[in-house]
């Protein structure tokens, strides 16, 4: 587990929102995908969700999947309207210069695990 | 004790700048119902894979939610081109997806199998030409 704040000075991140709950925020788990149905498949809520996705569709499948905060990776700024959605459903969003595979080894060395873990255990086949 | 509720939402295919706001709307609802978290993200994943199905692929589709104190029901009724292979689509990692999709985070072939596991039961039915309808059941009680 880590505190957002410490996530913001791994990743030598910029704040775009929520800025003062970053030393109040725990996070459990670390996600990182550019695909937003793998992101509400795999992951779990209290994670941080690393992505180079930069679009509305980022925050609200965070929201849907109770993700605790957002990282742009790659040096990608959110635009005005993801901003707006995100200070309104409540989500942080960070934002780092580095690419997605560096962001993740750092917080894994930190011992942020994996949600890569099925949230529910009734199939995944099909049963038609 | 979950008081019963029930609400439909209009969804208009091709709209993405509204894309979401019914399953957000339903995640709002259910925590103001007092109902446990847990069911809310299940709930909330599946509504928001569905209605993101209505926006790419189909013209417009009723979604009517309905809360009771022992089930969470979300029936999704939709105008559009229908499912020829229900079989195929059930499958994880199959997409018929465009690249305008996939830009948006969406077509990596999990939305349907993401829908059906998140639900405790889970009917599909289509017509090629007419449209699909869902029917997804969560238990709460």
């Amino acid at each position: 587990m880590l505190l957002l704040s410490e996530i913001r000075e791994l990743l030598s991140s910029e704040v775009y929102v929520g800025e003062e709950h970053l030393s109040e925020t725990d996070i459990k788990f670390g996600c990182a995908s550019d695909l937003m149905s793998d992101v509400l498949a795999f992951s779990r809520s209290g994670a941080v969700l690393l992505t180079g996705l930069v679009n509305v569709q980022t925050i609200q499948t965070a929201f849907i999947a109770d993700i605790s905060a957002v990282v742009f990776v790659r040096g990608k700024r959110p635009a005005d309207d993801i901003i707006s959605l995100a200070k309104e459903k409540r989500i942080p969003v960070l934002g780092t210069p580095y690419s997605m595979y560096e962001a993740c080894g750092k917080l894994y060395a930190k011992g942020l695990t994996s949600t890569m873990e099925p949230a529910v255990s009734n199939g995944f086949q099909a049963r038609i | 004790m979950v008081e019963p509720f029930s609400q439909s939402f209009l969804i208009e295919g091709r709209n993405f700048l509204n894309a979401g706001k019914a399953s957000t709307e339903i995640k709002s609802i259910l925590k103001q119902l007092g109902v446990n978290a847990a069911f809310i993200r299940r709930v909330a994943i599946a509504a928001y894979e569905a209605e993101m199905n209505v926006v790419m692929y189909a013209r417009k589709a009723k979604m009517t939610f309905q809360v009771t104190p022992q089930v969470i029901k979300i029936l999704v009724n939709d105008e559009g081109p229908g499912i020829p292979d229900i079989e195929r689509a059930m499958r994880e990692g199959y997409s018929t997806a465009t690249p305008e999709m996939r830009e948006m985070g969406f077509g990596a072939g999990m939305g349907l199998p993401n829908i059906k596991r998140n639900s405790d039961d889970f009917t599909i039915e289509s017509e090629v030409g007419k449209g699909t309808q869902l029917g997804i059941t969560i238990n709460i009680s």
